[in-house]
């Protein structure tokens, strides 16, 4: 019973924790080659919401460019970017966050979108200017789904 | 790790290249009423893109089979609109269109030519302008909203009189500059997504972005019916939605910008048969 309470006390400080910890979009610290090896939550992400992040149109819509067979519930895989088929296998986790913060660091001019950056393209429209495209915990979500595509 | 990154890299490059020829358009031919119409044509030397595809050759059958038959056309309905228009008396002049231009079939060189120079008024004229103008000061009427029904009615008529005839825009002479302001706005990337007209065109045309088979956006299909939203579509309306889609702030339609995306979109079509009024998706 005791152990419990603790155990309850300890989740509730790390969450306070956690959120005290997010990393802001305009200082994720990017090591060589574009990786980000700290968690921008100081948490580990939810593979589950990863996933209906990762299909979900207004949010990751990964699958507007990638085909992913672990999503083939959901028709039309575009095809633009590579598979993701075994993502996980070829990138390590730092690696991953990196291209889902912000892939240009990862692939010179490459089209896809920079998931946790604040300032994009010219003209963004006002209701997204100076937001990131997922927030911390989701990319954190994407993220630990993606890890799941072995 | 930077030889991990390249042979990754290598990986994507056969990636793509094996899909490449996967995602070539069709290989359909277009007939309109029995006239065969060419969607491909040579592109000039030197230019962006070795071949032009039209957009009819990246819709799915049933779309294109829409637009071989004008009875099939959901576009003709507003050709009928664009037509009733045309002999309709309004403004303070007592004129219809047919007033001064009998015949709409006079019109049949010149949909290809446009935007082009006006002399005359000093600036890039598109066909919505030279309507307006016909409106304003020749009939005392009010001018069309540049992407509303009634505009879209008349220019898909008039479009409709240069069906099969090559595209053939100006490129130098006084545009040279707004050809190359258009030029600009094409591969500025835009939006929240961070993505230029370029990287969905130029260079994923074939592919498939969700369910939509990108074409190479080509304008020689406008005034288009969409099934989408079940009416005629301005070249610009399309543009102001490709931005739309990647979270920007679109140019206003009729704007200066978009007269020189337009201008320069057709430019890279110069070419290509007139198909309007198209369907498209
Ligand atoms: C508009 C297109 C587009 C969207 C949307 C997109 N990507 Fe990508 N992605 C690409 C392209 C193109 C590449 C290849 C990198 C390059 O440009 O060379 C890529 C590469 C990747 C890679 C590396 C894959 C490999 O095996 O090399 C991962 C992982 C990835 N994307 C994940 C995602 C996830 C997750 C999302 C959604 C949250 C997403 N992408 C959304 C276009 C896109
Ligand atoms: C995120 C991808 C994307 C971007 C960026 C984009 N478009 Fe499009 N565009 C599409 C899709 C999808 C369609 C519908 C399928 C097709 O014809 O390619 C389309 C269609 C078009 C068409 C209609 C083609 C036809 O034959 O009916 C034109 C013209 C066009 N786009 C021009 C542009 C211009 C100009 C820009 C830049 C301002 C632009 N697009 C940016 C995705 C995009």
């Amino acid at each position: 019973m005791r152990s419990i309470a603790i155990a309850a006390i300890g989740a509730a400080f790390f969450a306070t924790a956690a959120n005290a910890a997010e990393v802001a979009p305009d200082s994720v610290a990017f090591g060589t080659d574009g990786i980000v090896a700290a968690s921008l939550t100081g948490a580990a992400g939810d593979p589950a919401n990863g996933k209906s992040v990762f299909v979900n149109r207004k949010l990751g819509n990964c699958l507007a460019c990638h085909v992913n067979s672990d999503a083939n519930e959901h028709s039309f895989h575009g095809e633009i970017g590579p598979s993701l088929d075994g993502a996980a296998s070829r990138w390590n986790e730092a690696q991953l966050r990196g291209i889902l913060v912000n892939s240009k660091m990862t692939f010179e001019d490459t089209m896809m979108p920079s998931f946790y950056r604040l300032v994009n393209g010219e003209r963004t429209m006002d209701k997204f200017a100076g937001k990131t495209i997922l927030t911390a915990a989701q990319l954190e979500d994407v993220l630990a789904y993606l890890q799941t595509l072995k | 790790m930077k030889k991990l990154l390249s042979t990754v890299a290598c990986g994507i490059v056969a990636m793509t290249f094996g899909q490449a020829a996967f995602a070539d358009p069709d290989n359909n031919n277009l007939t309109v009423e029995g006239m065969a119409i060419s969607t491909d044509a040579k592109a000039m030397a030197g230019g962006p893109l070795d071949q032009l595809f039209s957009g009819w050759r990246f819709r799915a059958s049933e779309t294109q089979s829409l637009q071989m038959d004008d009875f099939d056309n959901p576009s003709f309905v507003f050709v009928e609109d664009g037509e009733a228009l045309y002999d309709k008396v309004d403004g303070s002049e007592g004129k219809a269109c047919s007033s001064c231009h009998e015949d709409v079939a006079e019109f049949k060189d010149l949909r290809p030519t446009l935007p082009r120079w006006n002399e005359a008024k000093g600036k890039l004229y598109s066909m919505e302008q030279y309507i307006n103008d016909c409106r304003v000061d020749r009939m005392g009427a009010e001018k069309w909203k540049w992407t509303g029904t009634n505009m879209t009615a008349m220019t898909s008529l008039i479009s409709l009189q240069s069906r099969g005839m090559p595209i053939s825009v100006a490129t130098d002479g006084p545009v040279a500059d707004i050809l190359s302001k258009g030029k600009e706005i094409y591969y500025t990337r835009v939006g929240q997504l961070d993505m230029s007209c370029a990287n969905c065109h130029e260079d994923n045309f074939g592919n498939m972005i969700r369910a939509d088979h990108l074409s190479q956006g080509q304008t020689n299909g406008f005034p288009t019916y969409r099934l989408k939203n079940a009416k005629m579509n301005s070249i610009h309306a399309r543009f102001k939605g490709c931005m739309k889609n990647i979270r920007a702030k679109p140019f206003k339609p009729g704007g200066a910008e978009f007269q020189a995306l337009e201008l320069y979109v057709a430019s890279r079509g110069n070419g290509l048969a007139v198909e309007s009024p198209s369907v498209r998706n």
